[in-house]
Protein backbone atom coordinates (compact mmCIF):
# COMPACT_ATOMS: atom_id res chain seq x y z
CA UNK A 1 0.00 0.00 0.00
CA UNK A 2 1.54 3.53 -0.69
CA UNK A 3 1.91 6.17 1.71
CA UNK A 4 3.31 9.73 1.53
CA UNK A 5 6.46 8.51 2.84
CA UNK A 6 7.75 11.87 1.81
CA UNK A 7 5.19 13.63 4.24
CA UNK A 8 5.54 10.98 6.59
CA UNK A 9 9.69 11.49 6.77
CA UNK A 10 8.80 15.61 6.98
CA UNK A 11 6.75 14.39 10.13
CA UNK A 12 9.16 12.25 11.71
CA UNK A 13 12.10 14.68 11.26
CA UNK A 14 10.63 18.42 11.07
CA UNK A 15 11.06 20.74 14.16
CA UNK A 16 7.83 19.82 15.91
CA UNK A 17 8.29 18.78 19.32
CA UNK A 18 7.64 15.05 19.89
CA UNK A 19 6.12 13.65 22.28
CA UNK A 20 8.30 10.70 23.18
CA UNK A 21 12.22 10.40 21.90
CA UNK A 22 15.05 7.48 22.92
CA UNK A 23 16.61 4.78 22.09
CA UNK A 24 15.12 1.77 22.39
CA UNK A 25 15.89 -1.93 21.54
CA UNK A 26 13.52 -3.85 18.77
CA UNK A 27 13.45 -7.45 18.32
CA UNK A 28 13.59 -8.75 15.29
CA UNK A 29 10.43 -9.71 13.06
CA UNK A 30 12.27 -12.90 11.54
CA UNK A 31 15.03 -13.19 13.91
CA UNK A 32 14.72 -12.91 17.71
CA UNK A 33 17.69 -10.16 17.84
CA UNK A 34 17.30 -7.09 19.18
CA UNK A 35 18.51 -3.78 17.08
CA UNK A 36 18.86 -0.64 19.03
CA UNK A 37 16.86 2.13 17.09
CA UNK A 38 16.35 5.69 17.83
CA UNK A 39 12.58 6.17 18.31
CA UNK A 40 10.55 9.44 18.36
CA UNK A 41 6.88 9.56 18.88
CA UNK A 42 4.78 11.70 17.23
CA UNK A 43 0.94 12.27 17.73
CA UNK A 44 0.21 8.58 16.56
CA UNK A 45 3.16 7.72 15.06
CA UNK A 46 6.34 5.96 16.38
CA UNK A 47 8.78 6.70 14.00
CA UNK A 48 12.56 4.89 14.16
CA UNK A 49 15.52 5.66 12.85
CA UNK A 50 18.63 3.81 12.33
CA UNK A 51 20.96 6.31 14.13
CA UNK A 52 19.64 9.44 16.32
CA UNK A 53 21.13 11.27 13.38
CA UNK A 54 19.44 9.56 10.59
CA UNK A 55 17.97 11.76 8.23
CA UNK A 56 15.03 9.23 7.22
CA UNK A 57 13.10 7.01 9.50
CA UNK A 58 13.62 3.33 9.05
CA UNK A 59 9.86 2.51 9.67
CA UNK A 60 6.77 3.75 11.37
CA UNK A 61 4.54 2.20 13.59
CA UNK A 62 1.03 3.83 13.40
CA UNK A 63 -0.40 3.31 17.18
CA UNK A 64 -4.24 2.83 16.62
CA UNK A 65 -6.06 -0.18 17.88
CA UNK A 66 -3.28 -1.58 19.64
CA UNK A 67 -2.21 -2.78 23.70
CA UNK A 68 0.35 -1.20 25.22
CA UNK A 69 1.73 -4.21 27.89
CA UNK A 70 4.67 -5.39 29.75
CA UNK A 71 5.48 -8.84 28.58
CA UNK A 72 7.94 -11.50 29.74
CA UNK A 73 11.25 -11.47 27.41
CA UNK A 74 14.56 -12.69 28.54
CA UNK A 75 15.89 -8.83 28.07
CA UNK A 76 15.34 -6.69 30.53
CA UNK A 77 12.38 -3.67 31.08
CA UNK A 78 10.55 -5.60 27.88
CA UNK A 79 7.43 -4.03 26.73
CA UNK A 80 5.13 -4.95 23.37
CA UNK A 81 2.91 -2.95 21.34
CA UNK A 82 0.30 -5.47 20.14
CA UNK A 83 -2.14 -5.08 17.76
CA UNK A 84 -5.62 -7.30 16.52
CA UNK A 85 -5.98 -8.83 13.23
CA UNK A 86 -4.94 -11.95 12.03
CA UNK A 87 -2.07 -10.27 9.49
CA UNK A 88 -1.18 -8.35 12.86
CA UNK A 89 2.17 -8.81 14.66
CA UNK A 90 3.17 -7.77 17.80
CA UNK A 91 5.88 -5.25 17.91
CA UNK A 92 8.20 -6.11 21.09
CA UNK A 93 10.51 -3.58 22.58
CA UNK A 94 13.02 -3.06 25.78
CA UNK A 95 13.86 0.44 27.42
CA UNK A 96 17.32 0.93 29.35
CA UNK A 97 15.86 1.61 32.58
CA UNK A 98 12.93 1.05 34.41
CA UNK A 99 12.12 4.97 33.95
CA UNK A 100 12.51 5.03 30.41
CA UNK A 101 10.36 2.06 30.20
CA UNK A 102 7.69 3.21 32.22
CA UNK A 103 7.74 6.16 30.81
CA UNK A 104 7.68 4.89 27.07
CA UNK A 105 4.17 2.37 28.11
CA UNK A 106 2.15 5.02 29.44
CA UNK A 107 2.93 7.88 26.69
CA UNK A 108 2.88 5.11 23.83
CA UNK A 109 -0.68 3.84 25.91
CA UNK A 110 -2.10 7.36 25.29
CA UNK A 111 -0.76 8.00 22.02
CA UNK A 112 -3.23 7.03 19.57
CA UNK A 113 -5.84 9.24 17.87
CA UNK A 114 -9.15 7.63 19.59
CA UNK A 115 -7.54 8.22 22.96
CA UNK A 116 -7.35 12.37 22.03
CA UNK A 117 -10.71 12.47 20.88
CA UNK A 118 -12.17 10.92 23.31
CA UNK A 119 -10.40 13.34 26.08
CA UNK A 120 -11.57 16.49 23.66
CA UNK A 121 -15.45 15.30 23.45
CA UNK A 122 -15.08 15.04 27.14
CA UNK A 123 -13.79 18.55 27.75
CA UNK A 124 -16.18 19.77 25.11
CA UNK A 125 -18.86 18.30 26.99
CA UNK A 126 -17.75 20.24 30.39
CA UNK A 127 -17.33 23.26 28.55
CA UNK A 128 -20.62 23.03 27.46
CA UNK A 129 -22.72 22.18 30.54
CA UNK A 130 -20.97 24.86 32.53
CA UNK A 131 -21.54 27.48 29.74
CA UNK A 132 -25.33 26.36 30.03
CA UNK A 133 -24.87 26.84 33.94
CA UNK A 134 -23.72 30.13 33.92
CA UNK A 135 -25.97 31.48 31.01
CA UNK A 136 -29.01 29.62 32.83
CA UNK A 137 -29.78 32.78 34.78
CA UNK A 138 -26.45 33.10 37.12
CA UNK A 139 -26.23 36.47 35.49
CA UNK A 140 -22.78 35.52 34.15
CA UNK A 141 -20.61 37.38 32.35
CA UNK A 142 -20.58 34.66 29.57
CA UNK A 143 -22.61 35.16 26.33
CA UNK A 144 -25.66 32.37 26.32
CA UNK A 145 -25.49 29.84 23.83
CA UNK A 146 -26.54 30.91 20.86
CA UNK A 147 -26.81 29.19 17.48
CA UNK A 148 -24.59 28.61 15.31
CA UNK A 149 -24.28 29.71 11.54
CA UNK A 150 -25.37 27.29 9.65
CA UNK A 151 -22.90 25.15 8.06
CA UNK A 152 -23.85 24.06 4.17
CA UNK A 153 -23.44 20.83 5.22
CA UNK A 154 -25.03 17.76 6.86
CA UNK A 155 -21.45 16.62 9.21
CA UNK A 156 -22.30 19.59 11.59
CA UNK A 157 -25.96 18.31 12.57
CA UNK A 158 -25.15 15.91 14.53
CA UNK A 159 -22.81 17.45 17.50
CA UNK A 160 -24.05 19.81 19.69
CA UNK A 161 -23.07 23.68 19.81
CA UNK A 162 -21.41 25.67 22.07
CA UNK A 163 -21.53 29.18 22.76
CA UNK A 164 -19.86 31.74 20.44
CA UNK A 165 -16.38 32.45 21.47
CA UNK A 166 -14.18 35.14 19.80
CA UNK A 167 -12.57 35.66 16.76
CA UNK A 168 -9.54 33.32 15.76
CA UNK A 169 -6.68 33.27 13.71
CA UNK A 170 -7.00 31.05 10.86
CA UNK A 171 -5.57 28.31 11.02
CA UNK A 172 -4.38 24.72 9.19
CA UNK A 173 -3.61 20.98 9.44
CA UNK A 174 -0.35 21.87 11.73
CA UNK A 175 0.48 24.44 8.24
CA UNK A 176 0.71 27.49 10.50
CA UNK A 177 2.83 28.42 13.20
CA UNK A 178 1.90 27.32 16.39
CA UNK A 179 0.03 29.66 18.89
CA UNK A 180 1.07 30.68 21.98
CA UNK A 181 -2.13 33.08 22.16
CA UNK A 182 -4.15 30.02 22.86
CA UNK A 183 -3.38 31.62 26.72
CA UNK A 184 -5.63 34.31 25.35
CA UNK A 185 -8.32 32.20 24.28
CA UNK A 186 -8.29 30.85 21.00
CA UNK A 187 -9.10 27.89 19.62
CA UNK A 188 -7.43 26.27 16.37
CA UNK A 189 -9.61 27.27 13.43
CA UNK A 190 -10.41 25.01 10.27
CA UNK A 191 -10.85 28.45 7.86
CA UNK A 192 -7.89 27.75 6.30
CA UNK A 193 -4.76 30.01 5.65
CA UNK A 194 -6.65 33.87 5.38
CA UNK A 195 -9.98 31.94 4.59
CA UNK A 196 -12.89 33.08 6.44
CA UNK A 197 -16.43 31.67 5.73
CA UNK A 198 -18.96 32.82 3.23
CA UNK A 199 -20.21 36.28 5.38
CA UNK A 200 -16.93 36.63 6.19
CA UNK A 201 -17.74 36.28 9.44
CA UNK A 202 -15.69 34.69 12.42
CA UNK A 203 -15.64 31.37 12.46
CA UNK A 204 -17.22 29.21 15.44
CA UNK A 205 -14.57 27.01 17.39
CA UNK A 206 -13.90 23.67 16.00
CA UNK A 207 -15.35 20.48 16.90
CA UNK A 208 -13.25 17.21 17.00
CA UNK A 209 -13.12 15.39 13.68
CA UNK A 210 -15.54 12.68 12.94
CA UNK A 211 -15.34 9.88 11.01
CA UNK A 212 -18.52 10.17 9.31
CA UNK A 213 -18.57 11.76 5.92
CA UNK A 214 -21.46 11.58 3.53
CA UNK A 215 -20.55 9.30 0.44
CA UNK A 216 -21.74 6.07 -0.59
CA UNK A 217 -20.02 4.11 1.27
CA UNK A 218 -21.52 5.29 4.29
CA UNK A 219 -19.50 5.85 7.84
CA UNK A 220 -15.38 5.91 7.06
CA UNK A 221 -14.73 2.90 9.16
CA UNK A 222 -11.22 0.86 9.79
CA UNK A 223 -10.88 -0.89 6.67
CA UNK A 224 -11.24 -4.87 8.62
CA UNK A 225 -13.75 -5.38 11.19
CA UNK A 226 -11.22 -6.80 13.80
CA UNK A 227 -9.32 -3.63 13.64
CA UNK A 228 -12.73 -1.92 14.22
CA UNK A 229 -13.76 -4.01 16.63
CA UNK A 230 -9.97 -3.94 18.27
CA UNK A 231 -10.92 0.05 18.58
CA UNK A 232 -13.98 -0.67 20.00
CA UNK A 233 -12.57 -2.61 22.83
CA UNK A 234 -9.95 -0.23 23.46
CA UNK A 235 -12.08 2.66 23.60
CA UNK A 236 -14.02 1.22 26.28
CA UNK A 237 -11.17 -0.22 28.19
CA UNK A 238 -9.87 3.70 28.28
CA UNK A 239 -12.95 4.51 29.17
CA UNK A 240 -13.17 2.01 32.34
CA UNK A 241 -9.95 2.86 33.29
CA UNK A 242 -10.73 6.50 33.12
CA UNK A 243 -13.61 6.07 35.17
CA UNK A 244 -11.91 3.83 37.95
CA UNK A 245 -9.57 6.67 38.24
CA UNK A 246 -11.77 9.13 38.95
CA UNK A 247 -13.95 7.37 40.97
CA UNK A 248 -10.64 6.62 43.23
CA UNK A 249 -9.68 9.78 43.22
CA UNK A 250 -13.14 11.51 44.79
CA UNK A 251 -13.61 8.87 47.35
CA UNK A 252 -9.84 7.91 48.49
CA UNK A 253 -7.42 10.63 49.94
CA UNK A 254 -5.49 13.07 47.15
CA UNK A 255 -2.08 11.86 46.71
CA UNK B 1 -15.63 9.85 -4.43
CA UNK B 2 -13.96 10.81 -7.91
CA UNK B 3 -9.81 11.16 -7.33
CA UNK B 4 -8.31 13.51 -10.19
CA UNK B 5 -4.95 14.04 -10.87
CA UNK B 6 -4.07 14.57 -14.82
CA UNK B 7 -6.72 12.14 -15.38
CA UNK B 8 -10.14 11.35 -13.80
CA UNK B 9 -10.03 8.07 -11.75
CA UNK B 10 -12.91 7.25 -9.68
CA UNK B 11 -12.01 6.30 -5.82
CA UNK B 12 -13.50 5.55 -2.86
CA UNK B 13 -12.22 7.58 -0.15
CA UNK B 14 -12.03 6.80 3.57
CA UNK B 15 -10.95 9.79 6.31
CA UNK B 16 -9.87 7.56 9.41
CA UNK B 17 -8.58 9.10 11.77
CA UNK B 18 -5.69 10.97 10.74
CA UNK B 19 -4.99 9.25 7.45
CA UNK B 20 -6.83 9.44 3.90
CA UNK B 21 -7.26 5.50 2.58
CA UNK B 22 -7.97 5.62 -1.59
CA UNK B 23 -9.27 2.55 -3.03
CA UNK B 24 -10.20 1.15 -6.10
CA UNK B 25 -14.47 0.85 -5.71
CA UNK B 26 -14.40 -2.80 -6.37
CA UNK B 27 -11.64 -3.52 -4.02
CA UNK B 28 -11.24 -4.39 -0.15
CA UNK B 29 -7.60 -3.53 0.27
CA UNK B 30 -6.55 0.17 -0.18
CA UNK B 31 -4.05 1.28 -2.95
CA UNK B 32 -2.48 3.49 -0.37
CA UNK B 33 -2.78 6.48 2.16
CA UNK B 34 -2.10 9.88 3.08
CA UNK B 35 -1.10 11.05 6.35
CA UNK B 36 -2.79 14.28 7.21
CA UNK B 37 -0.26 16.21 9.29
CA UNK B 38 1.15 19.42 7.70
CA UNK B 39 -1.17 19.69 5.32
CA UNK B 40 -3.23 22.17 3.81
CA UNK B 41 -6.62 21.57 2.52
CA UNK B 42 -7.45 24.40 -0.32
CA UNK B 43 -11.22 24.37 -1.96
CA UNK B 44 -9.97 25.02 -5.72
CA UNK B 45 -13.22 24.86 -8.03
CA UNK B 46 -16.11 24.08 -8.10
CA UNK B 47 -16.59 20.56 -6.46
CA UNK B 48 -12.84 20.30 -6.33
CA UNK B 49 -10.53 20.41 -3.59
CA UNK B 50 -6.88 19.62 -3.17
CA UNK B 51 -4.45 18.50 -0.41
CA UNK B 52 -1.02 19.92 -0.59
CA UNK B 53 1.85 19.00 1.92
CA UNK B 54 3.63 21.61 3.43
CA UNK B 55 7.43 20.18 2.53
CA UNK B 56 6.13 20.03 -1.28
CA UNK B 57 3.62 22.41 -1.49
CA UNK B 58 2.94 22.74 -5.28
CA UNK B 59 2.59 19.06 -5.41
CA UNK B 60 -1.46 18.86 -5.23
CA UNK B 61 -3.86 15.76 -4.98
CA UNK B 62 -7.10 16.81 -6.15
CA UNK B 63 -10.26 15.74 -5.65
CA UNK B 64 -13.25 15.58 -7.44
CA UNK B 65 -16.79 15.46 -5.83
CA UNK B 66 -20.16 14.44 -6.78
CA UNK B 67 -21.71 18.24 -5.47
CA UNK B 68 -20.17 21.35 -4.19
CA UNK B 69 -22.17 20.70 -0.38
CA UNK B 70 -19.81 17.30 -0.54
CA UNK B 71 -17.19 18.88 -1.11
CA UNK B 72 -17.34 21.43 1.37
CA UNK B 73 -18.17 18.57 4.22
CA UNK B 74 -14.66 17.36 2.77
CA UNK B 75 -12.92 20.22 3.13
CA UNK B 76 -14.17 21.10 6.66
CA UNK B 77 -13.70 16.96 7.37
CA UNK B 78 -9.91 17.12 6.25
CA UNK B 79 -8.91 20.38 7.72
CA UNK B 80 -9.85 18.60 11.40
CA UNK B 81 -8.40 15.37 10.53
CA UNK B 82 -5.00 15.52 11.81
CA UNK B 83 -3.66 14.68 15.28
CA UNK B 84 -2.05 18.20 16.16
CA UNK B 85 -5.45 20.03 15.04
CA UNK B 86 -7.31 17.94 18.06
CA UNK B 87 -4.04 18.66 20.45
CA UNK B 88 -4.63 22.01 19.79
CA UNK B 89 -8.22 21.46 20.36
CA UNK B 90 -7.68 19.69 23.44
CA UNK B 91 -5.57 22.54 25.03
CA UNK B 92 -7.75 25.22 24.37
CA UNK B 93 -10.70 23.21 25.81
CA UNK B 94 -8.47 22.81 28.96
CA UNK B 95 -7.31 26.10 29.20
CA UNK B 96 -11.00 27.57 29.11
CA UNK B 97 -11.93 25.25 31.39
CA UNK B 98 -9.29 25.94 33.49
CA UNK B 99 -10.24 30.24 33.24
CA UNK B 100 -13.85 29.28 34.22
CA UNK B 101 -13.31 26.96 37.08
CA UNK B 102 -10.10 27.64 38.73
CA UNK B 103 -9.35 23.87 37.83
CA UNK B 104 -7.43 21.99 35.94
CA UNK B 105 -9.80 19.12 33.88
CA UNK B 106 -7.10 16.80 33.03
CA UNK B 107 -6.64 15.65 36.62
CA UNK B 108 -9.44 13.55 36.48
CA UNK B 109 -7.79 11.77 34.43
CA UNK B 110 -4.55 11.88 35.80
CA UNK B 111 -2.73 13.17 32.47
CA UNK B 112 -2.20 16.84 33.69
CA UNK B 113 1.29 15.88 33.42
CA UNK B 114 1.51 14.56 30.44
CA UNK B 115 3.84 16.73 27.95
CA UNK B 116 1.50 16.37 24.63
CA UNK B 117 -1.60 18.04 26.61
CA UNK B 118 1.18 21.13 27.74
CA UNK B 119 -0.08 24.87 26.83
CA UNK B 120 2.83 26.33 24.70
CA UNK B 121 4.56 22.64 25.04
CA UNK B 122 4.35 22.75 21.11
CA UNK B 123 5.92 26.11 20.11
CA UNK B 124 7.71 26.07 15.88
Amino acid sequence: MKLNERSLAFYATCDSPADNAGFLYKRGERHTAYHRRWFVLKGNMLFYFEERDSREPVGVIVLEGCNVELCDSAENFAFAIRFGGSKSRTYVLAAESQAAMESWVKSLSRASFDYMRLVVRELEKQLQEMSRGLAGGCGGSQEPPGPWKPKPSGLEQSRERLPALPAILPKENGCAVWNNVLGAGRPPDTSGCGGHDEDGNPRPPPLPPRRRVSNGAGAAVAESPSTFCRLHEQYSREMARLRQDWQQRRRGPQP
Amino acid sequence: LPRVPAVLKKRLVKLVVNFLFYFRTDEAEPIGALLLEHCKITKEEENVFSISFIEEPERKYCFECATEEQCQEWVEALRRASYEFLRRSLIFYRNEIQKMTGKDPLEQYGISEEARFQLGAHRQ
